[in-house]
């Protein structure tokens, strides 16, 4: 009696340990001490699990600590070896993992009601099944997402004529057959649920191939929430309230975080998913064909910089692939240490995954109040000397502001034209991730300095120090 | 429609736990600074490696001998585990950026 109420009591710790834990992550002074105490949390409940006493049961402790071995070892060796950069990635890939846990999990459930060893009840049949087909449609989902930001499958490369229908006909079509399954019951038969299974991990993979370019982090955010749901269901199988509750926060916040995302971008969830992005954007670039951008040279850019009153940094993916946050540490330095008044300009969704600019930035030491959020970056833009734009495309672009026939027309973006002299540092004139010309790069008082971030930016460093 | 309200009574408590849980994850989550988007999502995909405890259940119940089972149910708990640990230790790789600097 004791023994459960101990093992009850831990679930429960457990369970607030992932409520405080997520609180604490919401404050960036908190946040890391939040991350420590939801594993804290995870960990009491695992050794629960592991001691809760269970009649009869033959534990086969070898296996569970095998299986955690191999596990920890992997996850752990990842997570110290990925690069910053790839971050939104990993958290992918874990996410899929997480996914195709309670997959598995589900299919064992359902073999044992086939085989005969285990009854279900038609409530328990709806949750396994439940499981089942959110947990496979997460798991390839996300497997493609990480794909994608790999750069591993191009994002159009995938997409067939009426992509749409198609997905849509596969969703009704496995709704169907898993309404079928569940009311033919055992008759059904282990083959079937075979094919419910292989239907929803091809309709994973399916779902998320038309959804491209900025859009990504959304269905991350989304699939993240779809693990967390799949893992309540699972919960709900085994009777067990901390999955449960961490289930369903995990399913909550991540609906949350999606629709957050979406509001940054001024798009709908809806218009994310059926992969608006792209199509029109193609014609637009043509127009701009004839014109000519104006370049600076790196002399010219140092000696701008140097002598400005304020300086501010529209950081972007391009600083991300191109590993430059450290030289464009060093150069804010160099600025300061003349008088310039140095700030970096964040938007929302610079980057591929709100807040990933920060994290770059923070790990050259960039200090926290030197980041301005859209507001504050648009109020100060008039009174700005200089903005330099590394790598940053989209969220630059005035067609959002000017265009209504631009497929990112209404999404909040950083007004750097109305500073007084705009440097963008930039490999090639190639449209950004959204696939969309830009003609900040044509306005009046933009200079174009071509060439790779990091590369340029030692360079205006060097030449900054030769002053 | 019985049968309906049936599940709906007996399984009162649950319902209030679901409810419950939605509202907390929703106000928790709702304010948070986007600057933070990135860690608390790589946060909260750490705690969905909760499944974990099913696979773990799921091996102490088997069988000694039914090895269909116990395969599959340690290939979950590896899954899982990569979840759990590469989640959490993500996050904190993430979130040791945002320590406190001495300002100048």
């Amino acid at each position: 009696m004791i023994a459960t109420s101990l093992i009850n009591l831990s679930y429960l710790i457990g369970a607030l340990a992932f409520v405080w834990g997520l609180r604490l992550l919401s404050s960036p002074d908190s946040a890391r001490r939040g991350n420590t105490l939801a594993a804290i949390g995870m960990a009491i409940a695992i050794i629960a699990t592991m001691v809760q006493p269970m009649a009869g049961a033959s534990n086969n402790y070898g296996w569970i600590m095998g299986g955690m071995l191999v596990g920890g070892v992997v996850g752990m060796a990842s997570a110290k070896k990925i690069q910053m950069t790839d971050m939104p990635q990993m958290v992918s890939i874990f996410n899929g993992l997480g996914g195709a846990c309670a997959t598995v999990l589900a299919m064992v459930e359902l073999m044992h009601f086939y085989n005969g060893t285990q009854a279900l009840g038609s409530g328990q049949l709806v949750i396994v099944l439940l499981a089942l087909l959110i947990g496979a449609i997460s798991f390839t989902g996300s497997l493609l997402a990480f794909a994608k930001l790999q750069g591993l499958v191009w994002d159009n490369s995938l997409t067939l004529p009426k992509h749409n229908l198609i997905n849509n006909v596969m969703f009704i079509g496995l709704i169907g057959l898993t309404v079928y399954l569940f009311i033919q019951g055992f008759s059904a038969g282990v083959g079937l649920a075979i094919g419910v299974l292989v239907l929803a991990l091809i309709y994973g993979f399916s779902f998320v191939i038309p959804i491209g370019g900025a859009d990504m982090p959304v269905v991350i955010s989304l699939l993240n929430s779809f693990t967390g749901l799949s893992a309540a269901a699972a919960g709900l199988i085994y009777n067990n309230q901390i999955m449960l509750v961490g289930g369903i926060l995990v399913g909550a916040s991540g609906t949350i975080l999606t629709v957050l995302m979406c509001q940054a971008m001024n798009r709908s969830l809806w218009s994310v998913l059926l992969g608006g992005f792209g199509g029109g954007a193609a014609a637009k670039g043509q127009e701009s064909g004839d014109q000519v951008a104006k370049t600076v040279t790196l002399n010219d850019a140092a000696i701008q910089l140097f002598y400005s009153n304020s300086v501010m940094f529209v950081p972007g993916y391009g600083l991300a692939v191109a590993q430059a946050q450290k030289a464009l540490k060093e150069l804010d330095d160099l600025l300061e240490a003349n008088g310039v008044d140095v700030t970096y300009a964040i938007h929302p969704v610079a980057g591929r995954m709100p807040g990933h600019m920060n994290v770059l930035l923070a790990e050259a030491d960039v200090p926290y109040p030197k980041l301005k959020d859209l507001d504050d970056v648009n109020a100060a833009l008039p009174s700005t000397d200089i903005v330099v734009v590394v790598g940053a495309n989209d969220v630059v672009n005035p067609a959002a502001k000017d265009d209504p026939g631009s497929p990112i027309y209404g999404m909040p973006v950083l007004n750097v034209w109305e500073a007084k002299h705009v440097i963008v540092l930039k490999r090639s004139m190639s449209p950004g991730y959204a696939g969309i010309q830009n003609q900040l790069f044509f306005h009046d008082k933009t200079k174009m300095l071509f060439g790779d971030a990091k590369d340029s930016l030692q360079k205006i460093v060097s030449e900054v120090k030769t002053l | 429609m019985d049968t309906v309200f049936q599940v709906f009574n007996e399984n009162l408590y649950l319902i209030y736990l679901l409810l419950f849980t939605v509202v907390l994850g929703f106000e928790v989550i709702s304010k948070v600074p986007t600057v933070l988007h990135t860690p608390l999502m790589s946060g909260a995909n750490a705690i969905s490696g909760v499944v974990i405890i099913g696979a773990i259940l799921l091996i102490r119940q088997a069988q000694p001998d039914d090895y269909m089972t116990l395969v599959l149910g340690a290939i979950a708990v590896v899954l899982g585990m990569i979840n759990v640990i590469g989640g959490f230790a993500v996050t904190d790789r993430m979130l040791e950026m945002f320590k406190k600097k001495t300002k100048k």
